[in-house]
């Protein structure tokens, strides 16, 4: 199967990349956040430091979620689905794809240009790593948890107004974890955020394709 | 290879409202059904209701197929081609783009090339699908049909947006399709131009 699968993963990274596709809108509103806080904390560096890694990553969660809302969406509104719902695929095989495609546009670029931003929190060098790491281990469960709420909403008009509702309780434990791998490494701490990070996300990406699928057969009855 | 589509006794229902009951057809392969009925009378859902979108509020449909009977909706779905009354095309993408993505992800090796030509929009392979007419979507859904592979063609309004030539040239591909031992459902208001069976539905 794996060439329906790469198939459809190379098809919504191309829709992604292209004009109104979503890839660079999440950056450049990541980038934009970034910037702002330092300007309205002032040019505190202990205090930017200290808050860097809690900014960049509800940054980062609120900028992925730009992009979930056209996941399923764009697809359905124009039957898309259907025919993606009747191909060799299974629909869990199709949320995977999905879900991985959503990284590889939105998740990874964020991780790639958080080293950037974190220049200007003058973050130091640990501080910054860790916050890679943690974003690059974090970020799959954001589109994973994303991805539930975009199948659970799919076919509601104004389904991006409330998904972030539905998805943000659910991110506290990546952001949590996340943003105390940063201050564990800027306290030169022992990173135990950093293994409970990777649990959650491990657990993320391997249930959200099974509800994703059970929220898009519900919604292809519906 | 299909054999022939069972429908016994099905009854549909969305939400609380019975849309129709107790629907008993059976279509062999190298038939065409054509699904009449007014507006609102169920027939696109009749169609979701065998692509396996739906299921039966009660009664069964069993796909015979060479290897065996199919009961199950999702791998009855594995035998369909689907044109539905949306056009399922992405704005930002080619035609022939948009054609090979579809043909890889039915797992359809071979160039898109034949049936873009035999649809008859070829010269727009490399138009973004934003500048096509309703007609031409058309067109390049019928494309889609041809490159599925697929057995059993459910069609919702499959001559709507087409001219006239566009509407000889599905019949075509309809009596095509059945004559290699397809089978084809639509649902449509206009006369198929092709030898076909009828089937009325009546709200329940």
């Amino acid at each position: 199967m794996s060439g329906p699968f790469v198939s459809l993963v190379m098809r919504d990274l191309r829709l992604a990349s292209r004009s109104g596709g979503s890839a660079a809108l999440a950056l450049a509103f990541f980038a934009l956040v970034a910037t702002l806080v330092p300007l309205g904390v002032g040019a505190n560096l202990n205090l930017l430091a200290r808050i860097a890694g809690g900014v960049l990553w509800v940054g980062a969660v609120l900028a992925a979620l730009l992009s979930l809302d056209r996941l399923y969406q764009g697809d359905f509104d124009d039957g898309s689905l259907d025919l993606i719902a009747l191909s060799p695929l299974s629909l869990e095989q199709v949320a995977l794809a999905k879900l991985l495609a959503h990284w590889f546009s939105t998740g990874l670029p964020l991780t790639l240009l958080s080293p950037l931003l974190a220049l200007l929190f003058g973050l130091p060098g640990p501080g910054t790593w860790a916050l890679f790491v943690s974003l690059l281990i974090g970020t799959p469960a954001v589109s994973a948890v994303g991805a539930i709420g975009a199948s659970l909403t799919l076919s509601l008009k104004r389904g991006g107004l409330i998904l972030p509702l539905i998805i943000l309780p659910l991110l506290a434990p990546a952001v949590i974890f996340g943003a105390g791998a940063v201050t564990a490494a800027l306290d030169h701490l022992s990173n135990g955020a950093l293994g409970l990070l990777s649990a959650f996300a491990a657990a993320a990406v391997l249930l959200s394709p099974f509800a994703a699928a059970a929220c898009v057969r519900l919604n292809l009855a519906g | 290879m299909i054999v022939s589509l069972t429908a016994e006794k099905l009854t549909c229902v969305r939400g609380d409202r019975p849309i129709f009951a107790d629907l008993s057809f059976q279509v062999a392969a190298g038939e065409a059904l054509v699904v009449e009925g007014a507006n609102g009378a169920g027939k696109t859902s009749l169609l979701r209701l065998i692509a396996g979108f739906l299921t039966p509020a009660s009664g069964g449909l069993v796909l015979n197929t060479d290897q065996g009977a199919i009961t199950d909706g999702e791998e009855r779905g594995r035998h369909i081609g689907w044109l539905g009354h949306h056009d399922a095309v992405k704005p930002q993408m080619d035609v022939g783009e948009q054609l090979e993505f579809f043909a890889r992800l039915y797992g359809a090796n071979g160039d898109v090339k034949p049936a873009l030509e035999r649809v008859g929009i070829a010269r727009q392979r490399e138009l973004p699908c934003r500048y096509l007419s309703a007609g031409q979507k058309k067109r390049l859904g019928l494309a889609r049909l041809l490159m599925s592979g697929r057995g059993l063609w459910l069609l919702d309004e499959p001559f709507a947006a087409l001219d006239t030539a566009g509407r000889a040239l599905a019949a075509d591909l309809m009596r095509a399709h059945c004559a290699t031992g397809g089978m084809v459902i639509a649902a449509t208001h206009d006369p198929l131009g092709l030898e076909a069976r009828s089937l009325k539905l009546e709200a329940a």
